[in-house]
């Protein structure tokens, strides 16, 4: 396990995506509308847009670039023209801030 | 089921048919010898990939076998016998069909202009390779008609280190539906890359120069290049439907629920106009990869008979250089423009009716800041919404806050 900082939780409003990035990973963490938090990989599996820079709808992140949606609580590829799951990340919250398990 | 025109349409029929529960036999066929493909890629990616690329297929050969969908490459048809049901294909072959939809597309427009034999088109794949051979650094690529076609070719040629000369008949590019200010952020970009963009241009004739060709304008100047490339717009594949005593009217005439004249068949994609129910109804015909995409799911679900009618909010896109144009409804018959500062000299254009309802938005910067911004307007205006302009304009507003539940 390694739990890494990635943001405060007020960072990120109620149904929004911020991007984080560590070494040369990208990775988004998103605010749920019923106030929990998730983490996939930042990238769309489409064609490597970031997913910080789309929507969020209730539990769905949409790819700005080609409107590939995902369920970003279990990196589920919900329409095409994704087809690619997400990789997903646990999530803790402590102490105001947000950890990701990167493995 | 059978679905004539194996494109991004063609493709998303298919796979809307199996999921929405046919278990019945798909067939979809192509003139074309690849496996459906989508378009956008060909003016961009496979124009500008270092080693010559494969095409952009959307679906390949195991999901086709996955979902059970026949595909019937490189096969032409010919004739629809409506009575009986039948699609006949060059060669004889007679496939029945319950129901048949028709996604056959556009072709380039040609150039009617003397001496035009020599001129390349981009449609197909086949096209996109044979324009990329010409890509080479220092030679120069002529390219006739500003629209998003010459301008992406354009894009990709720079990168690619040709020479670049762009010839627009009309005194500014993208004339319809973009505002003069994005238009004009557009030509400024391709000057900086150093594309030589003339507008209010005629071209009078093609001449051939040795090996070389000679673009010879109105005003008798002469562009001489390696490579001609002309991109001037894109004709309705609709003569199987014209045969078959479809109605035509700005390509195969369908209703809002993407139905022909004939209640078994209907059509989808570049080769059909519709009546738009966000816009009063007006007839339009796009071209664009979204509506593509969404008219083939849906025409799948109505020949499953669904009776679902499309009003997605025409949606497109063009990409240049490190820009993205982006344009979210139709702009016509708007009477007042709101523009949002988005930081970075990037504006967000809104285009309201008399009424205040929002009919579009465009913008162009790079997509990471104007894709979400898009979106969100997208769906202001799929609501009817009528925001109120102070609110548009304000960057402090956020757009989400005005959506309406």
């Amino acid at each position: 396990m390694t739990w890494v900082e990635a943001c405060g939780t007020g960072d990120i409003d109620e149904e929004d995506v911020i991007r984080f990035d560590r070494g040369d990973r990208t990775y988004a963490i998103y605010h749920s509308p019923d106030g929990k938090f998730y983490a996939t990989d930042g990238l769309c599996t489409h064609e490597a847009f970031p997913l910080a820079d789309g929507l969020v709808m209730d539990n769905i992140i949409e790819c700005p670039k080609h409107n590939g949606r995902f369920d970003y609580r279990t990196g589920e590829a919900k329409g095409a023209p994704v087809c690619v799951n997400l990789k997903t990340y646990p999530v803790k919250i402590e102490a105001g801030k947000v950890f990701i398990d990167l493995g | 089921m059978v679905i004539v025109g194996a494109g991004e349409a063609g493709a998303c029929a298919a796979l809307a048919l199996r999921e929405n529960g046919w278990t019945g036999p798909v067939t979809l066929i192509g003139e074309e010898l690849e496996a459906p493909y989508e378009r956008p890629p060909l003016s961009k990616t496979v124009m500008t990939a270092a080693a010559e690329p494969g095409a952009p297929v959307v679906l390949g050969q195991s999901l086709r076998r996955e979902k059970n969908i026949e595909f019937l490459a490189g096969s032409a048809a010919i004739a629809i016998h409506r009575a009986a049901h039948l699609v006949e294909l060059e060669g004889g072959r007679q496939i029945p069909y319950r129901k048949l939809l028709l996604t056959t597309g556009a072709r380039a427009r040609r150039l009617d202009t003397a001496g035009t034999s020599q001129l390349l088109y981009l449609r197909t794949f086949a096209d996109a390779l044979a324009i990329r051979a010409r890509l080479l650094p220092q030679t120069h690529i002529g390219i006739i008609g500003g629209g998003f076609i010459g301008l992406e070719l354009a894009a990709s040629a720079r990168q690619r280190g040709c020479k670049v000369t762009v010839l627009e008949m009309a005194p500014r590019i993208l004339m319809r539906g973009v505002p003069l200010e994005i238009a004009a952020k557009i030509a400024d970009r391709h000057r900086a890359a150093g594309v030589d963009l003339r507008t209010g241009v005629g071209i009078q004739a093609i001449e051939d120069a040795g090996n070389r060709q000679a673009i010879v304008l109105v005003d008798g100047a002469k562009v001489a290049c390696d490579g001609v490339i002309a991109g001037i717009g894109a004709i309705p594949e609709t003569s199987l439907a014209e045969r078959c005593g479809l109605k035509l009217e700005n390509g195969i005439r369908v209703d809002e629920r993407l139905k022909t004249t004939d209640p078994d068949i209907f059509a989808a994609g570049d080769c059909c106009s519709f009546p738009h129910p966000l816009y009063d109804s007006r007839r339009i015909r796009l071209e664009a990869w979204r509506n593509a995409r969404d008219q083939g799911a849906l025409a799948g679900r109505n020949m499953l008979g669904a009776e679902a009618i499309y009003d997605a909010v025409p949606s497109f896109w063009s990409d240049q250089y490190d820009l993205t144009l982006r344009i979210a409804g139709l702009p016509d018959g708007a009477k007042a423009t709101v523009a949002r500062d988005l930081g970075d000299d990037v504006q967000l254009y809104f285009h309201l009716a008399e009424d205040g309802r929002l009919l579009a938005a465009s913008a162009v910067g790079p997509d990471s800041k104007i894709a979400k911004e898009i979106r969100l307007a997208e769906m202001l205006i799929a609501r009817r919404q009528r925001p109120n302009p102070d609110d548009l304009a304000r960057s402090d507003v956020r757009l989400k806050s005005l959506l309406a539940a």
